[in-house]
């Protein structure tokens, strides 16, 4: 399947032979490309070879600065990895295309190998443009661009860290989306930013004067300093190091400086355009026609290489878009250019930036209708037709909430008074859309509203997952995905598909209606909860609802989960305050927080573990399990680990378990914090903790990561100057990466910021649904998370936070209150009329030194090696 | 605290002992009051494991404490509550759901439906009594 060999140039392709398609550029619009090719050519009539410069396949570049607080490569991985694996696709890595003979159709690479085509698809993408600045080839002047740029300047900053003792200073040139990007990137590498802006204002392609001075306050706040109106004259180098050291302005203005990152634009890469002499634009860029044709039959331009228009569109949307409508082209269709959508979403934590459709009002006749803030940094304008009523873009920052909404429907009427989508939440009645079939809901990978509609209604979609993977909407930037799920309920609820987020039967309000009904009645009982809001006054709840009432009413109403009617509502777990094992026994796992113990404590394990003939493993958790206790047992188990010092570790409920940790900087000579410390403090803050599904966090010491912390439902990952906080992150069936909620908090920050994340979450999660799937269904994401939890958009903080103080000082451990209570004893009775006897039907196998328990054939053959009583000394 | 509560009114037929057998022997097993409500517990009768739940209106039912899909002594530590008014114990292991009146399985979640034996209970005294079971058991 190689077709890397020369072949015969220009020989007519048979219709058996698939056409041999070259692509030249292998970024994200070549990804795109692909993919519609063999999702569209059913029949395989295309081999499709891809020539890509970077050494890697396509990916994200979008998403490039999130590279910098996630630090792993895979995450900025595009679509489905088995593409490339397709038999009809060819991916040829780190090896750029040179020249083309368009005579001889052939594409010859750096390494010297050529490739024959019938169809060549130019997709080279730009380059980022160095401006003619004094200075501008220094050490320590980047540009921001690809995975290896970023990965060059995130090097430089980190070795000037390690210079000097005050911290990095660092200037962006050009005020730009990409500029901003990329001093969030500096920020978060814990350098000082500077952005330097030519213009009178921030992102002035897309946003106007007073969006601009809105955002300039936002990006102050994120600690970013702004400089507008700003002409960089030159560069000079540092006379101790060599590398770029001040920026000399225009206005006799200077600012010392260790990095440099050069954003003031990019340059399509149009040079084997210009060489096989296709028309080339004005400004630059392959010209086509708006089927993306070049002046040369058989040859093809997309994405930011192409001149359509007039222009070349730095944006992946209209890229997306040109691929789709060459993959038409190529299977027989008619598809044309629909003009470019230039809606842009900034992507930098705590700032929300949105502009799209004729956001200048250069429309005549253009009317602007605008709502701004000063003080809460916030300003936001629609730009209407001289109807009044005919929405043509708009501007958002601040809270580009309305986004999703609002863009697809530029040029149709908006419903009802246009200043209602501008007022805050809560500010007004808010204006509700009903969005035509044909209106663009996903602009990266170009689905409109009616397709969402279809996959519910022809497909069969019922949640948002399945809508997702159906129509590709919101799979790339995500943006829209409140909107899609919004279109998505409507459609269910009117095809008659009830969205049942019902409990069970005896309850039709969800975990979170029930918790908040429970807690403004002042119910503490579940009697009380039948009584007052069940579907049937005379049912007695089930395995569903009485378990997560159980969970609500520790949060609401405090008490052992033994006391009085609290033992009906427990699964056998958090009954017996064990796991409940293939045969019927436990396992016992003491606390053990943030994985350290003394020596005495392994001991004491040890010991109990040797008595009760127990099963001993180690966890992933960080701690030990004792397996093989009988229910009657665990009393006397406890007792010993009470004596001993331990106390539960819940490792049985839907609570916190563990906070896993490396070792930190006590003892390793890379850590930069006490990892070990703080998650001890962390396990005994959160110890006991009812929620709606098990959680679990971690804590690494430096950016190593040792502790695997990303795969919890919070991690916490040492800084220089304190700790970077992820959450949602999973393991299990669905392995998920936590996302980055904020950065360099201290201590003191870092707890509130856990506290309210995780007593949000037991506030408003389903039942059984970990914290990933809750930030991943939660309405605007991660933001809308942040928004709550670090800038009390919800005005619940001090609620919040009086929860968990509730919460701390209720805490008892359950085993040692289980102990001192006879009545919570008679619960581990092995029979109630006979309790000095116990279940003679178990039976075990010894196997690498320890007892586990007999298979059925083992239990009837006489192969039975250990009884059931390897007693004991209780 | 109890009177007598006489079982035979609205217990099932088919949990009955057969009408034809020599007279129904009841075994006093435990103090009602040693029961919790809505939790089962374990007790050993003529050496054979029950499990007996003590429902919200004191009635008490005794089904095996064998869980017929996994062969573990465990259906007392189920969870006790009701399907669309019936009363059922759900298994602690796999969550399958069984008639507490007639052992019936309402919900296997996976495999083919077993009922559980059930016993008839009388409490007298505030002494619960069980009889032996309708059908030969199938407890280990």
């Amino acid at each position: 399947m190689d077709q890397t060999t020369p072949e015969t140039p220009g020989t007519t392709p048979s219709t058996s032979a698939p056409r041999r398609v070259v692509v030249v550029g292998g970024g994200m619009v070549a990804q795109r490309f692909v993919e519609a090719l063999r999702d569209r050519d059913t029949a395989g009539a295309h081999h499709v070879t891809v020539l890509a410069e970077e050494p890697r396949a396509p990916y994200d570049r979008v998403a490039l600065t999130s590279f910098f607080s996630g630090r792993d490569i895979n995450d900025l991985a595009l679509g489905d990895a088995t593409l490339w694996d397709d038999p009809l696709v060819h991916l040829v890595r780190g090896d750029a295309a040179t020249s083309i003979d368009r005579t001889a159709q052939v594409v010859t690479t750096a390494s010297g190998r050529t490739y024959a085509y019938d169809e060549l698809v130019l997709a080279t993408g730009s380059d980022a443009a160095v401006p003619p600045i004094e200075g501008a080839d220094l050490p320590g002047v980047f540009v921001y661009r690809t995975i290896d740029d970023v990965v060059a300047l995130r090097g430089w900053v980190e070795e000037q860290g390690r210079r000097w003792t005050r911290p990095v200073r660092g200037a962006v040139i050009g005020g730009g989306l990409l500029g901003l990007e990329a001093a969030g990137a500096l920020h978060a590498l814990g350098a000082q930013a500077t952005v330097i802006q030519f213009t009178s204002h921030l992102m002035s392609a897309q946003v106007d004067l007073g969006g601009g001075q809105a955002l300039k306050r936002l990006i102050n706040d994120l600690g970013v300093a702004v400089r507008c109106d700003t002409a960089t004259s030159r560069m000079r180098p540092s006379r101790r190091t060599g590398a770029v050291g001040r920026l000399d302005f225009a206005d006799g203005g200077r600012l010392d400086v260790d990095v440099v990152v050069l954003a003031t634009g990019v340059r399509p890469r149009d040079e084997l355009g210009r060489a096989m002499e296709l028309e080339i634009g004005p400004r630059g860029g392959v010209v086509v026609d708006d089927a993306c044709r070049t002046g040369v039959p058989g040859i093809w331009a997309i994405g930011e290489v192409a001149c359509i228009g007039g222009a070349c569109l730095g944006l992946v949307a209209p890229g997306y878009a040109m691929a789709e409508i060459v993959v038409d082209r190529l299977l027989g269709g008619a598809a044309t250019f629909p003009g470019a959508d230039t809606a842009t979403k900034l992507k930098l934590a705590g700032v929300d930036v949105a502009s799209w459709g004729d956001a200048f009002a250069t429309t005549p006749g253009a009317m602007e209708v605008v709502w701004a803030d000063p003080v809460g940094g916030v300003y936001k304008k629609l730009v209407l037709a001289d109807d009044g009523t005919t929405l043509l873009g708009g501007v958002l920052v601040g809270d580009a909430s309305a986004y999703a909404s609002l863009r697809p429907m530029v040029g149709r009427v908006l419903p009802g008074d246009p200043a209602a989508f501008l007022l805050p939440e809560g500010g007004g009645p808010r204006a509700d859309l009903e969005l035509p079939d044909d209106a663009g809901v996903c602009s990266c990978n170009n689905v409109s509203a009616g397709t969402v509609r279809g996959a519910v209604r022809d497909h069969g979609c019922t949640d948002l997952a399945g809508v997702k993977a159906c129509t590709k909407a919101g799979t790339s930037c995500g943006s829209c995905l409140p909107l899609v799920k919004k279109l998505m309920t409507t459609e269910l609820e009117q095809a008659g598909i009830e969205v049942s987020n019902a409990l069970c039967e005896h309850f039709d309000l969800s975990r979170v209606q029930l918790y908040d009904a429970v807690r403004a009645a002042g119910l503490t009982t579940f009697s009380e909860v039948v009584a007052r809001f069940a579907t049937d006054a005379a049912g007695r709840g089930c395995d569903l609802c009485k378990p997560a009432i159980a969970s609500m009413l520790s949060a609401v109403a405090p008490a052992h989960v033994l006391e009085g009617e609290r033992a009906t509502l427990q699964d056998t777990n958090d009954h017996v305050m064990a796991n409940m094992q293939k045969d019927g026994t436990y396992s016992v796992v003491p606390r053990i927080p943030g994985g350290e113990v003394t020596p005495d404590g392994l001991l004491a394990i040890g010991q109990v573990a040797k008595d009760f003939g127990l099963y001993t493993k180690i966890t992933g958790g960080q701690r030990i399990d004792m397996f093989g206790a009988r229910i009657d047992q665990l009393p006397a188990i406890w007792q010993r680990l009470v004596d001993a010092g331990f106390e539960s570790g819940h490792a049985y409920g839907k609570s916190l378990r563990t906070v896993k940790s490396c070792v930190g900087s006590t003892w390793c000579r890379f850590g930069v914090q006490d990892a070990v410390g703080l998650a001890v403090d962390l396990e005994l803050r959160y110890r006991g903790l009812r929620s709606p599904h098990k959680i679990k966090l971690g804590v690494s010491g430096c950016a190593r990561e040792c502790a695997e912390a990303r795969g919890k439902d919070v991690g916490v990952i040492a800084t220089d100057q304190g700790w970077n906080v992820y959450v949602g992150g999973n393991g299990g069936f669905t392995p998920r990466h936590a996302v980055l909620l904020a950065e360099d908090l201290s201590t003191e920050d870092l707890v509130r910021t856990i506290d309210r994340f995780l007593m949000y979450y037991v506030r408003t999660a389903d039942r059984l649904q970990r914290t990933a799937a809750w930030v991943a269904d939660y309405e605007g994401g991660v933001d809308a998370i942040r928004q709550v939890v670090l800038e009390d958009s919800l005005g619940i903080g001090a609620d919040l936070d009086a929860a968990m103080a509730q919460h701390l000082e209720n805490y008892e451990d359950e085993w040692a209150a289980t102990l001192a209570d006879p009545a919570k004893l008679a619960h581990f009775r092995s029979f109630v009329n006979a309790p000095d006897q116990h279940d003679d039907t178990l039976a075990y196998v010894a196997e690498r030194g320890q007892a586990r328990p007999a298979t059925p054939a083992e239990r009837s053959g006489p192969v039975l090696v250990a009884g059931t009583t390897l007693e004991v000394r209780a | 605290m109890t009177t007598v509560t006489p079982a035979p009114a609205t217990e099932p037929t088919t949990s009955l002992p057969a009408a034809d057998t020599s007279p129904t022997v009841w075994v006093a097993v435990c103090a009602l009051t040693d029961l919790a409500v809505e939790r089962g517990a374990a007790a050993l009768v003529d050496g054979e494991q029950v499990a007996l739940f003590r429902l919200f209106d004191d009635t008490v039912r005794a089904v095996q404490q064998h869980e017929p899909y996994t062969q573990a002594m465990v259906m007392s530590r189920g969870i006790v509550g009701t399907r669309r008014g019936v009363p059922v114990i759900v298994s602690p292991l796999y969550k399958q759901v069984f008639d507490l009146r007639t052992g019936e399985c309402l919900d296997t979640t996976k495999g083919d439906p077993v009922a559980l034996v059930t016993w008839p209970v009388q409490v007298r005294d505030g002494v619960v009594h069980l009889a032996r079971p309708a059908t030969a058991s199938g407890a280990a």
